[in-house]
């Protein structure tokens, strides 16, 4: 998509421990290092606890990082005090999962679109104000109508399109996706899905898109990151992972997708045995060997590094 | 044709609110052969879950199933007395949830727990039961039984919790095993783990299992029949290959063309409009009418039947109807 | 009472996706606002609605009891001293002649007065202290929580009767001690109510995009608390009523010649036998505004909490 590439966000060595007694700490992000082109839909993937979540937060500042940098346009938004850090939040957005729980129940529509745009006094007055709204209200398919409406006489799909549009008030730079459609149901998953290709295209959005359904991923995305335990096991380009994973895990994770196709079965599916391990006390060399089934001594002691590998950056001995 | 477990035959269960009444199931017949796995899929609401708690009686108040008869083995367990249902529960159907966290007693040992489960329906000592508990954690695939045994649910992963709650449902060797959801709240790779456990138990033990989920994957690469539900009713039925191969109503279609697949992957997805309608007024019509790009005068007015277009596979739509009159 | 929220939870629990109960919420044509609410607990619960209108005639009897009453509440009647009811004092008098339902009425001006201006006022410090500690976290609800801690340990009689002897009598010191003893345990229910409200998806977005902590407070936190500040309050009034009464009973609440129902029913203790009247007849209507306030609460909180299950 991007032609020439424009890096938006960029972060080094990215650390983020949550303490969970004075002697241990859980470590849900463990030094990550990526970029976020222009333009592009980055797509954070992997299972429950893999601290994709986490990182998506720490990248805009919801979270500060227990070390690392990110930079945002080329300044370190990492390091900047509250006050000078405040141009940069409104250009970086957030649409959350659950359509239920992220909107407030006493506010209507209109406050809650609006609510960004009064934050920043985007708007000189109510007039201009209300007229942005609807315009917003029109971009993301609820009808205008339903303006003084409140968040409980509406449907997940509607409400989820209600905070795109809060997300999408202030023309933001950076969309962060946290698993926006993994609440909804399959035929309304496809309409959200075509409304955020739609509105990226229209407003010139880069997204980061956090989700653990890989065929949502590769619907949407232009590079996928696969993450597993607070670490990057495979990023690249989605044309390039899907066709041809590397990484043990992407390859599991790809084959574990329960296809909607009855012909398809009965060939005995390799499966990943095993938990996903505590990120209190992670593994010592690769993360993934307790569960690899091509796991090696070096995989036990050793953490392998990410490197390129056809075309795209893998962390694994094997390959 | 196959033996029959369960057949349940125009069942209609309705809430009754103070704003009116909701017929959350509406004139459902389902037939579970046994040894078979039978799917029900439907979006949220569509009565999916609604059907598996009238089998179970585990309707809660002000919902109560209002017609229609559900025979386990030829025994009608809609004229079952409270007791003798109890004993059916448990026994000879069981039942799995979607959230195995909060389906077992966080402050009671999941071995305890599973135990009594047996206790209450059989008169075996607690060394028995134990043991035979351990034998289920065993087939259910816990590693290490001894150790789980003496586990409190928080001290369990997701996946481990659901397969004791597996091991729970399959402690009395019922017949029927319904799983509502098993696996939505999992993860993908423990969901694949425990969805190859569902189907190896009814290989193995000859259980017939009735699966609900609203994924298709799930569906197509588990059941040998197949119902879609919709609004209440069931839209379709059929064995699972014709309906993957050749759906026939427009909400089905809509459902598998909307599924987002690797390969030849679209610029845009292709949807269903509008929203699922409301329970209470439904249109006078098809249920489906207001959301279908075919959708007939006829259809607003008149509720279409279930219509066999071929062996075992029903639809209830007029225009296979018309198409197939036409073409006798 | 329950069911419709029970039904919505059940349905919630059983539909398959998350949140997907919403959808059946609908279905159900349950509606949510704050309106609808009171108009459910009206329709299903008289108890509460007719101690909402009992409230109301006592606070509209207080206000007129010099309109009401030929008598005026010091006006004594010599000859007529431990009268028993009668056509022309239709509640007796006490010792000194004086009409007992005029004073009551009089006396429920303090009464009404100290269930109400003590809790408003522990209900601002509460709410105050309360959402600092729940959204700051760290030592500030460490300190704050801790000094709450030490209120609720004292018998909250004791700690009043203390501030009294402390500050001198008068209504005001009422006022004052009542508000330091029960500012605690408002400050703990809020505390926790911001708490869990913090975490929510809702708050976490206002802070995604900016808006300022304090702002986040009055716009997202503090509405979504007040369905439980209204339960609070039914609660707390009674309660402080009850205090003013056993403070005015020991002897160091109100003092004469002003009156409250307290300090009648500890004068009418001494004619307990040949003059009943002085002591029934206030304590009654204390039962009874307590009593109204309860059901109201009980009412309240069956609508407005969702989390509280009644079977």
């Amino acid at each position: 998509m991007s032609k020439e590439k424009n890096v938006l966000l960029h972060c080094e060595h990215l650390v983020k421990e949550f303490p969970v007694d004075r002697k241990r700490s859980v470590h849900a992000v463990s030094d990550i290092s990526l970029d976020i082109y222009e333009g592009e839909c980055l797509a954070l993937v992997g299972e429950s606890g893999c601290g994709k979540s986490t990182l998506g937060r720490t990248l805009i500042q919801l979270l500060r990082p227990t070390s690392g940098k990110v930079f945002f346009k080329g300044a370190e938004i990492s390091a900047m005090k509250p006050a000078a850090f405040a141009p940069y939040r409104r250009q970086m957005q957030m649409i959350f999962q659950d359509p239920y729980a992220s909107l407030d129940p006493r506010m209507n529509v209109h406050d809650i679109i609006a609510e960004p745009l009064v934050t920043y006094k985007v708007c000189e007055n109510k007039e201009v104000l209300k007229a942005r709204v609807l315009e917003l209200m029109d971009a993301v398919g609820v009808p205008r109508e339903f303006l003084y409406r409140y968040p409980h006489q509406f449907s997940g799909g509607q409400r989820q399109r209600i905070g795109i549009a809060r997300a999408i008030a202030l023309n933001p730079s950076l969309v962060i996706c946290d698993e926006p459609v993994s609440a909804l149901d399959v035929s309304v998953q496809s309409q959200v899905l075509n409304l955020l290709k739609d509105i990226q295209a229209q407003y010139g959005l880069t997204y980061l898109f956090i989700s653990h359904d890989l065929s949502v991923v590769r619907f949407i995305s232009n590079r996928v990151c696969v993450m597993f335990l607070g670490k990057v096991c495979e990023i690249g380009d989605s044309e390039t992972i899907y066709q041809n994973p590397l990484h043990p895990y992407t390859r599991f994770l790809i084959n574990a997708i329960p296809v909607a196709d009855p012909h398809l079965r009965g060939e005995e599916k390799q499966l990943l045995q095993g938990e996903i391990p505590s990120p209190i006390n992670p593994p010592k060399g690769c993360r993934f060997h307790t569960r690899c089934p091509y796991a090696t001594e070096r995989c036990r002691t050793e953490e392998p590094e990410l490197r390129e590998v056809e075309g795209r950056m893998v962390a694994c001995h094997q390959v | 044709m196959e033996e029959l477990l369960l057949e349940m035959n125009h069942l209609k269960s309705c809430f009754f609110t103070r704003k009116g009444v909701v017929p959350a199931v509406d004139d459902v017949s389902i037939q579970v052969p046994k040894g078979k796995i039978v799917g029900i899929v439907g979006e949220s609401g569509c009565g999916k879950s609604m059907t598996a708690k009238s089998i179970m009686d585990l309707l809660k108040y002000p919902g109560r199933v209002v017609e229609g008869e559900i025979l386990l083995d030829g025994k009608d367990l809609t004229k079952l007395s409270a007791r003798e249902r109890r004993k059916v529960r448990g026994e000879e159907v069981s039942m799995i949830f979607q959230e195995p966290m909060t389906s077992l007693n966080p402050v009671v040992k999941v071995g305890k727990q599973v135990r009594e489960a047996i206790m209450i329906h059989q008169k075996i000592t607690k060394s028995e039961a134990r043991e035979r508990v351990l034998e289920v954690f065993r087939q259910v695939g816990i590693s290490e039984p001894e150790k789980r045994y003496e586990c409190y649910p928080h001290e369990l992963s997701g996946g481990l919790r659901q397969r004791v709650m597996i091991a729970m449902a399959m402690v009395c060797r019922p017949k029927l095993m319904i799983a509502d959801e098993p696996t939505t709240a999992l993860d993908v790779t423990i969901e694949a783990q425990i969805l190859k456990l569902i189907k190896e138990l009814c290989d193995t033990t000859g259980m017939s299992c009735l699966l609900i989920s609203h994924n298709l994957g799930v569906i197509a690469q588990m059941c040998d029949y197949v119902y879609v539900m919709y609004a209440g009713k069931v839209v379709e039925q059929g064995d699972v290959y014709t309906l993957f191969d050749h759906p026939e109503h427009p909400y089905t279609r809509g459902l598998l063309a909307s599924i987002i697949r690797l390969e030849n992957l679209p610029e845009r997805l292709s949807t269903i409009p509008g929203v699922v309608p409301n329970l209470m007024h439904l249109p006078e019509g098809c249920a489906f009418c207001r959301r279908c790009a075919a959708a007939m005068e006829r259809c607003q007015k008149e509720r279409p039947g279930l219509y066999e277009v071929g062996e075992g596979h029903h639809v209830r739509c007029f225009l296979t109807e018309e198409r197939e009159a036409a073409h006798e | 009472m329950k069911k419709k929220k029970e039904i919505v939870e059940e349905l919630l629990a059983q539909t398959g996706e998350n949140g997907s109960g919403q959808a059946l919420e609908s279905q159900l044509g349950e509606s949510d606002t704050f309106k609808d609410k009171m108009k459910r607990m009206a329709s299903s619960n008289k108890l509460a609605v007719f101690s909402g209108i009992l409230i109301l005639l006592f606070i509209l009897l207080a206000a007129l009891a010099p309109v009401l009453t030929p008598y005026t509440s010091e006006e004594m009647d010599l000859l007529a001293r431990l009268s028993p009811p009668s056509a022309k004092h239709l509640l007796g008098t006490d010792e000194l002649g004086r009409d007992v339902l005029t004073r009551l009425l009089y006396g429920a001006r303090v009464s009404l007065a100290v269930g109400i201006v003590p809790t408003v006022a522990s209900m601002l410090i509460g709410v105050f202290l309360g959402m600092i500690s729940g959204y700051v976290g760290g030592i500030v609800d460490s300190v704050i929580m801790r000094l709450a801690d030490v209120v609720l340990s004292f018998p909250s009689l004791l700690l009043a009767m203390v501030i009294m002897y402390t500050l001198g009598d008068g209504i005001s010191s009422i006022f004052i001690a009542l508000a330091i003893t029960n500012w605690a345990g408002v400050a703990r229910v809020v505390r926790s109510e911001t708490l869990s409200l913090r975490e929510t998806e809702y708050v976490e977005a206002a802070r995604s995009m900016g808006v300022k902590d304090f702002t986040i407070i009055l716009r997202h936190v503090l509405p979504n608390c007040i369905p439980s500040l209204i339960v609070l309050f039914t609660l707390d009034v009674p309660s402080a009523i009850l205090s003013e009464s056993s403070l005015s009973f020991l002897g160091i609440g109100v003092q004469l010649p002003n009156s409250s129902w307290g300090l009648m029913v500890n004068l009418g203790r001494t004619y307990l036998y040949n003059a009943p009247w002085l002591s029934l007849a206030p304590s009654a209507a204390i039962m009874l505004v307590v009593l109204a306030f309860n059901f109201l609460g009980d009412g309240l909180r069956d609508v407005l909490d969702p989390h509280l299950k009644d079977s």
